[in-house]
């Protein structure tokens, strides 16, 4: 039998600098998300069913009658756009996580407790930029299978899949924001058909120039697009481009778009954590 | 403010858009000691809690936990309390065990230090068997006592406890009771809400009945039942005829007026020389002839205080919470 210890004989805790604690409770609250991903192995399978559904619905079933201009093969084509998409849709799963944690209470057990308040943030962004790492691996492999290749360098192709990390780690925070906004899991689900469309209005299955004017001018701004484009360029895979100057820009604006988003909505994220409902 | 209180708060304000969810709100829990805020929903128990665990911030007043203010210094307070909120706030995926270690790395322990801690909890919890099984297979129950055991990871000063035993069966009720006795023998002071009053009644030293964000009285479970008029004679008739002689004969004996419950074919009186009240209206209702199926003494419930102090049952108020005012925006599902 173990006696309970009382509140007098307090359980020492060291004290070390806000900077080790934010680096440790970081890597604990990273630890717990990998333990997750142990215990249940087939969430990867969950959250890469739709981006592998839809690449085999977009490549052999409207696949042979996409022409997007040259003699372009359209599985060179709508590989990275696909990992381009799973990595925009990523933020889903982001708020999907940090709403759970709100609904059961996990959340506000965290602010309650002595640890650093940025590490839940911080390390929610460190465990879903390796899940997503993860997730590039899958889909690389069954790009391969079905006839997608790199023709670049090693270098430029791990270029490319840095501009994906980074398009992913700065939508983090949006997820974030948006999971600590809703109410449940089930408004974190409709979030689904805002997601839809921003993924879709871009380069990622079919060239903006060949869309109508309007609506092509906004695939063409859409930050998906930027690295859509910049590392089918990186990749050496085909590549139609319209002559709109953001287009020509696609590897500065696959950098600048993300680091955009991350300056407006990190700073959000973290003060709506701090703040909740006060 | 005294050493001797734990949770100190003086005129706590705060209102979530225009609803005014605390209205000059005051606490004093004595150290060691369960204490319980009753009220109905929307009345300000979460929000206090809330304010009083860091989570939120009040608009005025003054508030001190285990000495420290927990305005000036929210970190200072974190290190001394724990915190059970209405949901048990465990991760599903991961093993009770696994769970326990995650909060004590993150109560800073180090890793050696973080397993002992967890094995002396889960015994301490009776959770030692299904230490390495997910928490997803739990019971109600073994959610809230694990729930509970990560709370006493520092073996806090203060505990928080918001409607422990919301949405428990019995058993799960009797087993967060018992949890909570044994920690609160262990020297730790207890902050419990709840809307249930037995609850109240058996696990605090002290209540406060809040309603409308402001405490309306605090006393102990006797003393408020003794506040509201002391002991009851009570007198269960088995036809309607008689209630009205009946009446009559109580309130001479009580010196009180007599209330009637005619539903229930009951007459009922306070009475402040109990035995002596019982035996004469006994007596008298024999002499007069009249058949009664049922008289005795009994002591207010605190359903009684409940609404001899808000004028309303808390009962019905409980079953409708139109008035949410207790919970703030997106804090719960």
């Amino acid at each position: 039998m173990t006696a309970a210890t009382s509140p007098g004989e307090r359980i020492a805790v060291p004290d070390a600098g806000r900077m080790r604690w934010a680096l440790t409770d970081c890597l604990t609250i990273v630890g717990r998300d990998l333990l997750h991903l142990v215990k249940q192995p087939s969430l990867i399978a969950w959250q890469l069913g739709f981006p592998i559904v839809s690449v085999l619905l977009f490549v052999y079933v409207f696949g042979s009658a996409m022409d997007v201009g040259g003699d372009a093969d359209y599985v060179s084509y709508a590989m990275p756009g696909m990992f381009a998409m799973t990595m925009a849709f990523g933020f889903m799963n982001t708020a999907m996580s940090v709403v759970i944690d709100k609904e059961r209470g996990v959340t506000d057990r965290f602010r309650s407790m002595p640890m650093s308040p940025s590490a839940v943030v911080t390390g929610r962004g460190v465990s879903d930029v390796l899940h997503a790492g993860l997730d590039l691996v899958v889909l690389a492999a069954i790009a391969l299978i079905i006839g997608w290749r790199s023709n670049r360098s090693f270098l430029a192709t791990l270029a490319a899949f840095a501009l994906l990390l980074l398009l992913r780690f700065s939508l983090i925070w949006v997820g974030v924001l948006l999971g600590l906004l809703v109410k449940n899991q089930e408004a974190a689900g409709n979030l689904f058909a805002v997601a839809f469309p921003f993924g879709m209005v871009s380069s990622v299955f079919t060239p903006p120039s060949l869309m109508p004017d309007w609506l092509g001018a906004i695939a063409m701004w859409n930050p998906v697009s930027a690295t859509a484009n910049a590392i089918r360029e990186l990749f050496g895979n085909p590549l139609p481009l319209g002559d709109s100057w953001i287009e020509q820009q696609s590897l500065l604006m696959a950098v600048v778009w993300p680091l955009v988003i991350t300056a407006v909505f990190l700073p959000l994220a973290v003060r709506k954590f701090q703040n909740l409902s006060s | 403010m005294s050493p001797k209180h734990s949770i100190v708060a003086e005129g706590l304000r705060k209102a979530f858009g225009s609803n005014l969810a605390l209205d000059g709100f005051d606490l004093a829990v004595p150290a060691g000691s369960v204490y319980g805020l009753l009220g109905p929903n929307g009345a300000g128990k979460t929000t206090a809690v809330r304010i009083l665990s860091t989570l939120i911030r009040m608009d005025a007043g003054q508030a001190r936990v285990g000495g420290v203010d927990v305005a000036r210094d929210p970190r200072g307070v974190r290190r001394r309390i724990g915190l059970t909120g209405q949901h048990a706030a465990v991760d599903e995926i991961l093993t009770a065990r696994q769970n326990l270690v995650m909060f004590a790395r993150l109560f800073h322990l180090s890793r050696a230090d973080a397993r002992r801690r967890t094995a002396d909890l889960l015994a301490q919890f009776s959770l030692t068997e299904a230490a390495d099984r997910q928490v997803k297979g739990f019971s109600g129950g073994m959610r809230r006592r694990l729930d509970l055991a990560s709370s006493m990871i520092l073996a806090p000063e203060v505990l928080f406890l918001d409607e422990p035993t919301t949405g428990l069966d019995p058993r799960g009720r009797s087993e967060v009771w018992d949890a909570v006795r044994r920690l609160a023998s262990g020297g730790t002071t207890v902050l419990l809400t709840t809307h249930y009053l037995d609850e109240a009644d058996k696990l605090s030293d002290r209540i406060a009945v809040i309603d409308n964000g402001r405490t309306i009285t605090e006393d102990t479970p006797a003393g408020l039942k003794r506040a509201i008029g002391g002991d009851q004679i009570e007198v269960v008739l088995s036809g309607a005829e008689d209630l009205a002689s009946v009446a009559a004969v109580v309130a001479s004996v009580a010196g009180t007026e007599a209330e009637i419950d005619t539903d229930a074919l009951r007459v009922h009186a306070s009475v402040s020389d109990r035995v002596g009240a019982l035996t004469q209206v006994a007596r008298t209702l024999q002499d007069n002839g009249v058949h009664v199926e049922d008289i005795g003494l009994r002591r207010p419930t605190l359903d009684e205080v409940f609404l001899r102090l808000t004028g309303r049952p808390a009962v019905e108020s409980v079953a409708a919470p139109s008035s949410r005012r207790d919970v703030p925006e997106g804090a719960r599902a």
